[in-house]
């Protein structure tokens, strides 16, 4: 029990240590914007006093050291500071929007896991027929269609031909959850599509592999029903690779969020980081690339931790 | 030459569908004034016209030549994907194939940047540095040049630690060939391969990465004609349409006409790139 344990700790301290240096990355990102930041968002007209006060205003007469602990300390606690666009508190800003991502993120991943890890084993057991085949290129199809384009197809299909279900998914504070559910049904959709053949292929290639081994060839040679093989032999063995590619999956998933949001003008981060990238308001995209980039590196960790802990090699050592 | 024409006559029916499909945009973006029947971004109309002579897929908000823009899009889009891919694999390339000769401290100082480049999703990557820089055409290459060299980084180092333990290897060091002769004349020659295949998959990602920034309007900015902004420009066109007429259908097809051209060309590649990689690795059905 001891090596997984430490298996375990030096993983999670690389991770940490990864997010450590991003954290250090993203709050660089002010540091580099050319010329002073006051004058660059006040103008060149602006007074000597009103400059002073910005400076004040956004903490920037600090030493860059300090100003990069109290920004990560802030963030940790969810303060964000204040936007330089206008001038309100970040969280304010975020605050609803990132619980409306990660409400879209999982609304998706509870189609898309369930769907992609039966089909997968299905495709890996038929292997070579033409369920397998027909799930082979909807993976190129996958690959090569841009979001947006999905997402357009299912809009023109359901939408503007169909009329079953609105184009843009406006949502606000108090709608009910059944409400939420059918207004957002559409980029859940698009969001399931974009994920669901990376996570059929990769869970087919994971079942596959272990097919291939020795031990599941005696078990069937002892005769043992195919079901049977599947379930109790190849099932656990199957599992850590299986978490993985949920795990690095719903990674993406959050990532793929951005461009969806976008389409459906949802009100989540993805839009938010967008139009503060136009606006070039750092310190909300600051934000938002912080908790973006945060989750990706804590999913990529959990993936690969829960692959530890599944496997059966290593929670069993001789 | 031989080899090359050997080997067409034997590839299967999609990796031609792939090879048309490439060639069919090539000809489009090497042609385009050419082909074109109007200029890329002058107003030749009045806005919003039906698919009719001598607009035959309409024209946009500024009354500009739909199918124009198009055909102009593909020397655009493809051009500025394509120089992209090219800078990131030179990038990549180089710094992987020098980490696995090298070895040492340069590997390592390589590796773990990579690493962290690596450890933030690129678009949220590529936004973060656009917001510093900007939106220029110039920032948008280097940015994507440089987050997709960390992809080919790794690959290319890989590929070229496999070949290093080889004894061939062993020989020309002990007759004394210097580093660069030993990539030149024995890595590149056997990484060839897996290294054009990869340069075929960085090219669709490249190009979805481009297409995805003009959409969210922070790529290749108006009036230059490209897919990505075409698809954002008529979005709004799509909930006019409906399936009564022939005409108001159109509306719908508007957006999809650049996606489609997105998609296909991804496609082509994917498909040539599949039958690259097939051939490479040695397998015959």
């Amino acid at each position: 029990m001891n090596s997984i344990l430490s298996i375990i700790l030096k993983r999670l301290l690389i991770g940490l240590l990864t997010l450590w240096i991003v954290t250090i990355i993203i709050f660089a990102a002010i540091e580099l914007l050319p010329g002073d930041i006051a004058t660059e968002m006040l103008g060149q007209a602006a007074t000597e006093e009103s400059l002073a006060a910005f400076r004040e205003k956004f903490d920037l007469n600090r030493p860059v050291h300090e100003r990069y602990f109290s920004w990560l300390g802030g963030a940790i606690i969810g303060d964000f500071g204040i936007s330089l666009a206008n001038q309100r508190p970040i969280s304010e800003l975020i605050g609803h929007r990132v619980a409306n991502t990660f409400f879209l993120a999982g609304y998706a991943a509870a189609f898309a896991v369930p769907i992609a890890v039966v089909s997968g084993m299905l495709a890996a057991l038929y292997n070579g027929s033409v369920f397998d085949r027909v799930l082979s290129s909807s993976t190129l199809a996958a690959i090569s269609f841009p979001e947006f384009f999905i997402a357009y197809i299912l809009i023109l299909i359901f939408s503007v031909g169909l009329g079953w279900f609105p184009s843009l998914a406006n949502v606000d504070v108090d709608m009910g959850l059944g409400e939420r559910l059918y207004r957002t049904f559409l980029p859940a959709m698009t969001l399931t599509l974009i994920v669901l053949a990376y996570m059929m292929r990769m869970t087919r290639a994971a079942i596959l592999n272990l097919l291939a081994l020795p031990y599941i060839e005696m078990a069937h040679l002892k005769g043992i029903k195919r079901w049977r093989v599947i379930a109790v032999h190849a099932l656990p063995n199957a599992l850590a690779p299986i978490i993985n590619v949920i795990a690095l999956n719903l990674a993406y998933l959050i990532v793929g969020v951005v461009l969806v949001e976008v389409v459906f003008v949802y009100p989540g981060l993805g839009q938010i980081l967008v139009d503060a990238v136009s606006n070039r308001d750092v310190t909300v995209v600051q934000a938002a690339c912080l908790i973006f980039a945060a989750t990706y590196i804590l999913l990529n960790l959990l993936a690969d931790i829960l692959s530890i802990i599944a496997n059966p090699r290593l929670l069993h050592p001789r | 030459m031989y080899n090359l024409s050997h080997h067409l006559k034997d590839a299967p029916v999609s990796a031609w569908i792939g090879i048309v499909i490439v060639l069919f945009y090539a000809v489009l973006a090497l042609g385009a004034p050419f082909l074109a029947p109007f200029a890329e971004s002058a107003s030749v109309g009045k806005q919003y016209m039906p698919w009719t002579s001598p607009h035959y897929l309409g024209t946009d908000a500024l009354g500009r030549d739909v199918l124009s823009r198009l055909i102009y899009g593909a020397r655009n889009t493809v051009g500025i994907a394509l120089v992209t891919t090219i800078l990131a694999f030179t990038l990549g390339a180089t710094f992987g194939l020098l980490a696995a000769t090298i070895g040492g401290w340069f590997d390592a100082i390589s590796s773990r940047v990579v690493d962290v480049l690596m450890a933030i999703p690129p678009l949220i990557f590529a936004l973060l540095i656009l917001t510093i820089t900007g939106t220029s055409v110039i920032a948008l290459i280097l940015v994507i040049a440089i987050l997709d060299s960390t992809r080919v980084f790794r690959l290319s180092r890989a590929v070229a630690q496999g070949i290093l333990t080889m004894d061939y290897i062993e020989v020309a060091r002990m007759r004394g060939e210097g580093m660069f002769w030993l990539i030149r004349k024995e890595v590149l020659p056997n990484a060839a391969a897996p290294l054009i295949a990869e340069f075929g998959l960085r090219f669709c990602f490249v190009f979805l990465f481009i297409s995805a920034l003009s959409f969210l309007g922070l790529g290749i900015q108006p009036p230059t004609a490209d897919w990505g902004g075409m698809v954002r420009e008529s979005a709004k066109l799509i909930s006019f349409a409906n399936f009564a007429t022939f005409q108001t259908a159109t509306f719908g097809l508007a957006p999809l006409l650049p996606a489609g051209a997105i998609a296909l060309l991804t496609i082509g590649v994917n498909l040539v790139v599949d039958w690259v990689l097939h051939m490479s690795s040695g397998l015959k059905d």
